[in-house]
């Protein structure tokens, strides 16, 4: 039988805004613990919030990156629960007149083709402290330093139908948001988060029931939980079992989900608008300001990328993959004079080593800045590709600048004609025998036949000499023995 | 619209406070009679109305994102019933 996958997504997306949505506190990451939790964010009485210009237009921003409506009129609600990390015991938050209203987003697809993905809108809201459950005898220890932090929740429509396709959204939107300045993307700080709505279907059929998987911080975690529901789902149907509406919590450290002990009311929110804020309320010539004050958007990047780099657009789509790449290739593109050695060296080498390594390419140990000269060596044929890559693994550990390794390792290469004459001249004289075979082959075959000279040379000038002038020079005086 | 003892019961554990018997009943009939005034609001005719925010027509002042507030943890832990290494302390939550 074959099931069809239907995946939602909610994205949390925070705001990289200087402090909090209804209050004056920092939002500064690594702060001790409640040392940026003031007043308002810890629900004293008597204080009333005050929305915060920059989480406005941050959430404009990115409707109209997205093609979206904006809602000029937008309003904030109460979305009653209790909860510890939530001292006012409600999250202020928009249900029913959110600032961005429905929009798309393409994603493309590891076949090549492009896919819509239906945005249903986008609120604004504050999000939650934090809580720690080790051992505080018996008791939860609460930081609310996160408390009030601004977020846009992103809600997509059931557009996507694999693990794969939920993947590329999320990344999509992550890209977005970085690029265009909203959100700081570090996924490990819990910058970005996703809930999944998942159900299975046989083809053609109305939709199943869904469940929901809660608070997913890395893409590769989404996947793996997706897979995990969907297999779940599909199991429990074919044995006849109904889904369940439930609310279920992936565990990254167990790649294990279960479901959250769901009590009857669990979902009984009581919204109600909010009387302590007023309606928010903006003109289309604000928003039309903002949408001219947009920065690049990643496929306006993609696009430039082919343009004024000339790369290929499989290139362009690895180095625009994330805003760090995209930034780490462009710094070293220009710097170094050639486009193409950048990329190749970005998507090969450097990316090969920061996989190895599990490092991000932020925290690259050669900077951008350093492989631009590295790769300025090889463009002004001081040193050869090959040698370079010894420099870069080099310049990796920590040894300093690529000239400086290049000094200290002797790894100049030889470019000086008069030198390189020398040295073939050295081959030629003592190898009589090889230059007979070569005088009297066929002339045809005498091009596979210098590979051997080459050697030669390259072995004498302990692969320092410039190789496109050994070949010169040699051919040059081979032929002059015919 | 009127509600009875078993939606007494459910709001009052939804706003954790406990409600014993005899103020169920009691509560009941107080909600039921705001519940009446609600009903006669509702008998008007608003389909053609823009609903009202507030009767003022003002709307949300923002503020810049500067920062105001500066740490005042001591003062407000001093407060609170139990702290740890900077923590506030609850009874243990974990679903």
């Amino acid at each position: 039988m074959t099931w069809e996958t239907v995946i939602g997504l909610e994205v949390h997306t925070q705001l990289a805004t200087k402090t909090k949505i209804f209050s004056g506190a920092s939002t500064e990451f690594g702060a001790a613990p409640n040392t940026q939790a003031c007043a308002i964010d810890l629900a004293m009485p008597g204080t009333l919030p005050v929305l915060n210009a920059e989480a406005v237009r941050m959430a404009v921003m990115f409707g109209v990156a997205i093609g979206a409506e904006i809602g000029l009129v937008s309003a904030f609600d109460r979305k009653n629960y209790f909860y510890p990390d939530s001292p006012k015991g409600y999250q202020t938050t928009q249900l029913a007149k959110p600032i961005v209203l429905a929009g798309e987003v393409d994603i493309q697809l590891d076949d090549g083709t492009t896919k819509t993905v239906r945005i249903h809108h986008a609120h604004l809201e504050e999000d939650a402290g934090k809580s720690l459950h080790e051992d505080f005898h018996g008791m939860s220890g609460i930081d609310l330093n996160r408390a009030g932090t601004p977020l846009i929740e992103i809600v997509s429509e059931p557009d996507m139908n694999s693990p794969e396709e939920a993947v590329a959204f999320a990344k999509k939107l992550h890209a977005l948001v970085v690029s265009i300045g909203i959100c700081d993307g570090e996924m490990a700080q819990g910058s970005m988060r996703f809930d999944v709505n998942v159900s299975v279907r046989k083809k053609g059929a109305e939709l199943g029931m869904r469940t929901e998987t809660k608070n997913l911080n890395s893409f590769r975690f989404m996947e793996r939980a997706i897979v995990q529901e969907v297999e779940r789902q599909i199991d429990l149907l074919e044995d006849g079992g109904k889904v369940k509406q439930e609310t279920r919590l992936y565990d990254g450290d167990t790649h294990t989900a279960r479901s959250m002990r769901s009590k009857e009311e669990a979902n009984d929110y009581r919204y109600f608008p909010c009387p302590d804020l007023l309606p928010v309320e903006i003109d289309q010539a604000y928003v039309d300001a903002v949408k001219a004050a947009l920065p690049e958007l990643p496929e306006a990047r993609h696009q430039r990328f082919i343009e004024s780099f000339d790369l290929s657009a499989y290139d362009a789509t690895v180095l625009c993959d994330d805003m760090a790449t995209a930034h780490y290739f462009e710094t070293v593109a220009s710097q170094c004079g050639d486009a193409k050695l950048a990329a190749n060296w970005v998507t090969g080498e450097l990316a090969a080593k920061l996989n190895s390594e599990e490092q991000a390419i932020q925290h690259s140990p050669v900077s951008a800045e350093q492989l631009a000269a590295l790769i300025a060596r090889i463009v002004d044929k001081t040193i050869s590709n090959k040698m370079a890559r010894e420099v870069f693994a080099a310049m990796w550990q920590g040894e300093g600048e690529p000239d400086t390794i290049i000094e200290a390792r002797g790894l100049k290469q030889v470019s000086d004609s008069g030198a390189i004459e020398a040295m073939v001249d050295e081959v030629i004289a003592n190898s009589a025998k090889q230059v007979e075979n070569y005088r009297n082959a066929d002339a045809a075959k005498r091009p596979k036949m210098l590979g051997y000279f080459v050697g030669q040379i390259m072995k004498a000038s302990k692969g320092q000499a410039n190789p496109q002038q050994v070949n010169e020079v040699l051919l040059k005086k081979l032929n002059e023995l015919l | 619209m009127s509600i009875d003892r078993t939606d007494i019961e459910k709001l009052g554990e939804l706003a954790r406070i406990h409600i014993s018997d005899e103020n169920a009943q009691a509560s009941a009939k107080r909600i039921n009679e705001v519940l009446a005034l609600v009903d006669q609001l509702q008998a008007v005719d608003t389909s053609n109305i823009e609903p009202l925010a507030n009767p003022l027509g003002a709307r949300q002042r923002l503020r810049l994102d500067t920062v105001s507030e500066t740490n005042r943890r001591e003062a407000f832990q001093a407060i609170a019933p139990a702290t740890e290494d900077g923590l506030y302390l609850v009874p243990k939550v974990i679903e």
